[in-house]
């Protein structure tokens, strides 16, 4: 009887053994590509036809409530206790409701086949006894807010409840300040240098959502000058890990490349970037105004379920609406449906306390460098230097 | 035929147990029995030691050793001793540089001062192993071109973690230690200085880095497919050119019109090797120093191709009227 496993094939076997486990961590075929910039650059969009349709069986947009019999009754003359949607009718009103509780009640907390007591006290609907009913008022200025004064991100499109929470009563995919992962007393955490999903399993810094969208640290940091003059001032390459980690993050969240936005030969430049890229400024100033003045100021009332390690609130990031697609629930235009959450938001947001006291475990060397008032342009290369 | 494609050597060099010449001391320093080892003659020389010592292989050795043992139990304290997370994410575990605020002044330990001693540490083991290398090829009568090909390794190696950061005053700029966390570094340095692929030097570090490669190929393909007429006596045949060099040298001649010699085709390799880490160090020496963004610089030098607009032009937010 002939070995099967002998010296000879034992080589070509093992070659073929490791190619296929390196072959495994790749996306099975066929990607197609779209041609974003100038032909030969390399601004190329890939997708894969297979997980293209896995997203959108995964992005169902619920079926809109019929709509609601105009009348001329406000909400406001028959609800007591109404500080934001008051204004609006009342048939309108017990519609957004219904649909709030499809969209944001898990259906195991249902009873009788309402969710209404998610968030109201069945004693005195009126009430705000529940953190809930708080939470929701906020989230709902939150999504007016979004919707009134962030056009230049979510576009006539808007967003809905649904568009973060699809279902559940929190997000899927909020954050928190990390604090760290383990480490031995003594040591200094650098919050980098661990395996993270958040920088795309490198091993940059793995919170870059705290130091971005809780502050307003700065994250252009490309020098705008070709040549330094005089002694060196910037230190940028540690700064440069975090925002890094951030476009990671980003990239991501939305399932795209740099080249979405950017043309990697300059991505600080402007005049090089599609125009994607605005929307994408925009956003992150969105969601720090998103934490900053509607998710910070509930953390008083918050139970400790619904915070990080660090007593933080669960706060919103790239993530928690686009989750892995370049548009939320690839561009469903549900606000049309329910335009109340289109109106512009009433300023109250809760009276409580609203600094922004982020349980920063680290000062991270991205916050030290300050914003650099000089813009990357092509042209900056033209202008007078030494070289 | 088919005896030239196998990687293996098809001759296995065996011959009674040798020293080595007696140096200036006679077998001074030399330890270890000979042994011999089938498999390793399979790809060199089947005898395995003596092998010398030396004061600065001695030291060489210790000081590398202690770095290494630094840049472990940093990176075992940085996962609080765990040994199976030490092990899961051994290629992102690092220790990283003094954070900016600390400029070149001495951090506390946990905050970049391992950091600082280690590559202390290291430092010193490569610039002994230099020693040895140099003091080796002294006492053998051979001349010190090893030495200075190391050296020139030892050149990009002191720009990229010592020279530099001293220039910019900060010891935040070196990279840190650690596997992924070293090209994680690499990545950023590129973009923080405008993007490396356009300083000249980076440029010309890949042409010699991948020169060399080719360099590599053509000259073993050439000896392979000619020591059949005994052109794996190469250096005889510097001035004693018989027909193995003839027909090697006819082969790129007809290919390509030009060839090289039998002793210049060691100077392309070692000129092409050595090339690639001195543009390499001057490249890294002049990014944040002189250059800050090297796209900016080579479009000021006319090296960037513009391209054709292909959109609307998307303005900076930031410069608009009402920006936040």
């Amino acid at each position: 009887m002939r070995a099967i496993f002998t010296t000879r094939k034992a080589l070509p076997m093992a070659v073929c053994g490791l190619a296929l486990v390196v072959a495994s961590g790749c996306e099975r075929p066929p990607p197609q590509s779209t041609q974003l910039g100038y032909r030969g650059v390399g601004m190329v969009e890939y997708v894969n036809p297979r997980i293209l349709a896995a997203q959108h069986r995964a992005n169902v947009v619920p079926a809109p409530l019929p709509a609601a019999v105009p009348v001329p009754t406000t909400a406001g003359s028959v609800y007591k206790n109404l500080k934001v949607l008051g204004d609006v009718p009342i048939t309108e009103f017990t519609r957004l409701m219904l649909a709030i509780s499809e969209w944001v009640v898990p259906k195991d907390q249902w009873v009788n086949g309402q969710g209404c007591v998610y968030c109201h006290d069945l004693a005195d609907m009126a009430a705000d006894t529940k953190y809930q009913k708080v939470v929701s008022r906020s989230m709902i200025q939150l999504t007016q807010r979004a919707n009134s004064a962030w056009n230049m991100h979510v576009g006539p499109t808007g967003v809905t409840c649904y568009t973060c929470h699809r279902g559940n009563a929190v997000p899927k995919y909020v954050w928190t300040t990390s604090p760290g992962l383990a480490k031995a007393s003594g040591q200094v955490t650098t919050l980098q240098n661990r395996l993270s999903p958040v920088p795309a399993f490198s091993s940059l810094p793995y919170d870059p959502m705290t130091t971005y969208f809780d502050k307003d640290t700065n994250i252009a940091i490309t020098p705008p000058k070709p040549v330094r003059v005089g002694m060196a001032t910037t230190v940028n390459t540690k700064q440069t890990e975090w925002t890094y980690a951030l476009m990671m993050y980003i990239s991501r969240s939305l399932g795209v490349g740099c080249n979405h936005c950017h043309n990697s030969r300059q991505f600080a430049d402007w005049n090089q970037s599609t125009p994607l890229r605005t929307k994408g400024w925009y956003a992150i100033r969105q969601v720090r105004e998103m934490n900053q003045k509607y998710i910070w100021p509930l953390n008083d009332i918050l139970p400790a379920s619904r915070k990080g390690p660090l007593g933080d609130p669960q706060r919103v990031g790239c993530e928690t609406c686009h989750q892995g697609v370049y548009k939320p629930l690839f561009g469903a235009p549900m606000l049309k449906d329910y335009p109340v959450l289109g109106q512009p938001a009433k300023a109250a947001a809760p009276a409580a306390a609203p600094a922004p006291a982020a349980p920063a475990a680290v000062k991270t060397g991205a916050e030290v460098a300050p914003a650099s008032e000089a813009k990357v342009t092509a042209r900056a290369g033209t202008t007078e230097g030494v070289m | 035929m088919a005896e030239y494609q196998n990687i293996f050597t098809t001759v296995q060099v065996r011959a009674p147990a040798y020293p080595g010449v007696p140096h200036t001391e006679g077998q001074r320093d030399r330890v270890g029995k000979p042994i011999f080892s089938y498999w390793l003659g399979k790809i060199g020389d089947a005898q395995i030691g003596p092998l010398y010592l030396g004061a600065s292989g001695v030291f060489s050795v210790i000081f590398g050793f202690i770095a290494i043992e630094i840049i472990g139990w940093n990176m075992a304290a940085s996962v609080n001793w765990d040994p199976w997370v030490f092990m899961q994410q051994f290629f992102w575990l690092g220790l990283e540089p003094p954070a900016p605020e600390y400029g070149l002044h001495i951090p506390p330990l946990s905050e970049g001062g391992w950091w600082l001693m280690a590559g202390f540490f290291l430092t010193m083991s490569i610039l002994l192993w230099w020693v040895r290398t140099y003091r080796r090829a002294i006492t053998l009568g051979t001349g010190t071109h090893l030495a200075w090909a190391f050296a020139a390794a030892i050149w990009l190696y002191l720009v990229i973690g010592f020279i530099r950061p001293l220039l910019m005053g900060s010891w935040s700029e070196a990279p840190p230690f650690g596997i992924f966390p070293h090209l994680d570094w690499t990545a950023a340095f590129s973009i923080a200085y405008g993007n490396l692929y356009y300083n000249p030097f980076h440029m010309l570090t890949i042409a010699f880095l991948y020169g060399s490669a080719l360099l590599f190929a053509m000259h073993g393909a050439t000896i392979l497919a000619t020591s059949r007429y005994g052109s794996d006596r190469e250096i005889d045949q510097i001035v004693d050119r018989g027909t193995a060099s003839e027909r090697a040298a006819l082969f790129w001649r007809w290919t390509m019109g030009f060839n090289a010699s039998m002793e210049s085709i060691h100077r392309w390799g070692y000129w092409f090797a050595v090339l690639v880490v001195i543009t390499g160090g001057i490249g890294i020496l002049l990014t944040g120093t002189v250059v800050d963004n090297w796209y900016l610089w080579a479009v000021k030098h006319g090296m960037v191709p513009p391209y054709p607009p292909t959109g609307v032009p998307v303005p900076d937010p930031a410069s608009l009227p009402g920006a936040l």
